[in-house]
């Protein structure tokens, strides 16, 4: 596991952002080969989304090749409706960008058998070759996606039922009113972010902290689904201060690089490696 | 790039770099067209996989929904009162010169005159639909002849006339018949005009309050029986008086049916309304304020004599009178000039002057379902603006027919 850490919101985005543009040039995607890319929705995401239509914009980079998987939606919320994460990805990046309007797959929550739309999303993932790399975040109570916890770590895209938590931190988007928040959606599952090639988690926020604590100093747990990734070769955990509050001392200063000389060396070289390959492709961090 | 545009193989025009009206407010969002009308692009990129064709560089204009023009009498030398065997391409003229102002359609309107120019002039022109020939026609309005004689203005006063047969009938007979006409102005303290009111409003026609010396009262009535429109505000009618005030008194009545709502006309032109009486109607009632130009036959032309109706007027400046004296008869602005005016005189904002010139009159008329918008599965009439709302480019279904130095 890498973990960067940032001094806030709008570096933990640019930073994020540059990781995905660089990943995608280095690819060089083309019409016979596509870059497969998984995506988020919500708050911690936007600044991130933001940047890399600024890239876009700026002409460092097309989505032209770029292949993308929403890791859920909503059951049952009508694909118009301002709080479905169809109109949060048409809002916030596709209407900006160059994708491919058949290249974006999202799942359809109103589907009419909703098992065989998750079946089908598996396959959508399979033909379009696996997805090189799964952009993800993290909900308070530890969950990638809507794997809520006691969620198989080994599960695949299918129906699952929002917990008490889920609801109630949504309730802000539907008006405060309990009622009016879907209370199922269509999420994919541990084990298909887990087959991606590459994991990137972004975490923001003080009221992220614990999760990410639970997430990467204890053990692998299903109550605590983003654990599962500890065990995946090649994952990324980009956040800021605040998120880090109820780390160890210990954690964060190895992989802010202040540990002893001899390892300090490795680490920060280390670092300092992702940083030239990775990000400094567009110049350089504020 | 290969596409499964579902529902329709028509191209997409993309609008893009510039500002649009919508809900009440200019935001920066690109606009989409196919087939003449507006189209939801999130639905497109969702349901059918599709994307544009072309894309349109506004280069950071201003897109508000076409102009529509409720009251004109003419322009470049038409006059829509006068008879004459070929009424349809002095209206084709004006409407294809008006393009020029931003106005996608209008109303031509006639003022009193007598039956035989009324059975001459309507069945010529039927409403149709714009485009690079010109503005759309929605139907006539007519200005008369049942109006009041102590206000007349620039009338012609030989051919006034009362409800004498009871109102339904003197209608079909003054006017011979009522297909293609949108708005008729009458005077409700004419005795049987309830019986007009009501006979024009089921067959869908708007009925304005104008050219009147009726008290609110009457005014009120006429509204229960249906009449949602006055006629330029403040000219000819009762001043606004503390005890009676008169049609002006419409603007905060309490006596609006629920869920109904009166619209009145303002010529914003700087010289028939006083900024501050334009400023004291639009405060009192702003999202019933309609934008006309009440233009005459010598818009467009230079100084000079110029035939009215039945009259001739003399144009001296800004100012058109009835020769002779000081009466004014009309007005010579063009709808763009009197959005700027009205948005300096009233200090109102860029979206409600635009508003008024094009949402309000589509409401007044019940279009506003596909005109007077740029809601989705509206027409794709559009005027496209800088900043100080010069119309720089005018659009009809999504198809340019004008632009300025082209």
């Amino acid at each position: 596991m890498r973990l960067v850490i940032l001094d806030d919101y709008a570096q933990s985005s640019e930073w994020a952002a540059k990781y995905i543009c660089n990943r995608i040039i280095q690819f060089n995607p083309s019409e016979d080969r596509y870059f497969t890319l998984g995506l988020p929705t919500g708050s911690t995401p936007y600044g991130c989304y933001q940047k890399l239509i600024q890239y876009h914009r700026s002409g460092d980079l097309s989505f032209k090749y770029v292949k993308t998987f929403n890791m859920d939606e909503y059951v049952g919320l009508p694909r118009s409706h301002p709080q479905s994460y169809h109109s949060y990805m048409w809002n916030n990046f596709f209407k900006h960008i160059d994708i491919n309007p058949a290249n974006a797959h999202i799942l359809d929550g109103n589907a009419d058998d909703l098992e065989e739309e998750c079946q089908k999303y598996e396959e959508k993932i399979q033909e379009a070759g696996g997805i090189q790399l799964f952009v993800g975040g993290i909900g308070p109570d530890g969950h990638i996606a809507f794997n809520e916890p006691g969620s198989s770590l080994v599960s695949r895209t299918r129906v699952k039922t929002l917990a008490k938590d889920t609801i109630m931190a949504n309730a802000r988007f539907f008006d405060n009113d309990l009622s009016k928040v879907p209370t199922m959606a269509l999420t994919v599952g541990v084990g298909t972010v887990m087959d991606a090639k590459e994991v990137l988690i972004l975490i923001t926020g003080a009221h992220k902290a614990l999760a990410l604590s639970r997430a990467i100093e204890e053990g692998v747990n299903h109550m605590w689904t983003v654990s599962a990734f500890q065990q995946h070769p090649t994952t990324t955990f980009v956040c800021d201060e605040d998120a880090t509050l109820e780390l160890r001392v210990k954690t964060v200063k190895y992989f802010k690089g202040t540990r002893t000389p001899d390892t300090m060396r490795d680490t920060v070289e280390c670092l300092l490696q992702i940083h030239k390959t990775h990000v400094d492709r567009l110049g350089e961090l504020p | 790039m290969p596409s499964n545009k579902s529902v329709s193989d028509a191209p997409i025009t993309q609008f893009i770099n510039c500002r649009i009206l919508r809900d009440h407010h200019l935001q920066r969002e690109d606009l989409w067209v196919r087939e003449g009308r507006i189209l939801d692009p999130e639905k497109l990129f969702f349901d059918e996989k599709g994307y544009a064709d072309e894309r349109v560089d506004c280069e950071g204009s201003i897109i508000a929904p076409g102009f529509i023009d409720v009251q004109i009498n003419g322009g470049y030398g038409i006059d829509f009162s006068q008879p004459s065997n070929d009424v349809s391409s002095g209206i084709s003229l004006v409407a294809q010169k008006i393009l020029e102002h931003g106005v996608t359609s209008f109303c031509p309107t006639l003022v009193t005159s007598p039956p035989s120019v009324y059975h001459k002039v309507l069945p010529q022109v039927k409403v149709h639909g714009g485009g690079r020939h010109g503005a759309g026609v929605l139907g006539f309005h007519l200005e008369g002849p049942f109006i009041s004689l102590e206000k007349k203005g620039a009338h012609p006063e030989q051919y006034l006339r009362t409800f004498s047969s009871g109102g339904k009938d003197d209608l079909m007979e003054t006017y011979g018949g009522l297909d293609n006409v949108a708005m008729v102005t009458l005077a409700p303290e004419l005795p049987n005009s309830q019986s007009a009111v009501r006979e024009l409003c089921q067959r869908g026609i708007t009925v304005s309050l104008g050219h009147s010396v009726a008290n609110l009262s009457q005014a009120e009535e006429a509204v229960q029986a249906g009449a949602s429109f006055i006629t330029h505000l403040f000219n000819a009618m009762l001043p606004f008086h503390h005890r009676d005030p008169g049609i002006v008194g419409l603007l905060t009545s309490d006596q609006i049916p629920p869920g109904r709502m009166v619209y009145y006309g303002m010529i914003a032109d700087g010289i028939h309304t006083n900024p501050a009486a334009l400023r004291i109607a639009h405060r009192a009632h702003p999202s019933g304020l309609v934008l006309v130009t009440d233009a005459i036959t010598a818009m467009g032309l230079p100084p000079g004599r110029h035939t009215l109706g039945q009259q001739v007027v003399e144009i001296q400046g800004l100012h058109a009178y009835v020769a002779g004296t000081t009466t004014l008869c009309g007005s010579i602005a063009t709808m763009d000039m009197c959005v700027r005016h009205f948005k300096q005189a009233s200090g109102c904002s860029v979206e409600e002057a635009l508003e008024g010139a094009s949402l309000h009159p589509a409401q007044l008329l019940g279009i506003s379902h596909k005109k007077g918008n740029l809601d989705y599965g509206s027409d794709a009439d559009l005027v496209l603006l800088d900043d100080a709302l010069n119309v720089k480019a005018t659009y009809i279904s999504g198809e340019e027919v004008w632009r300025r130095g082209a």
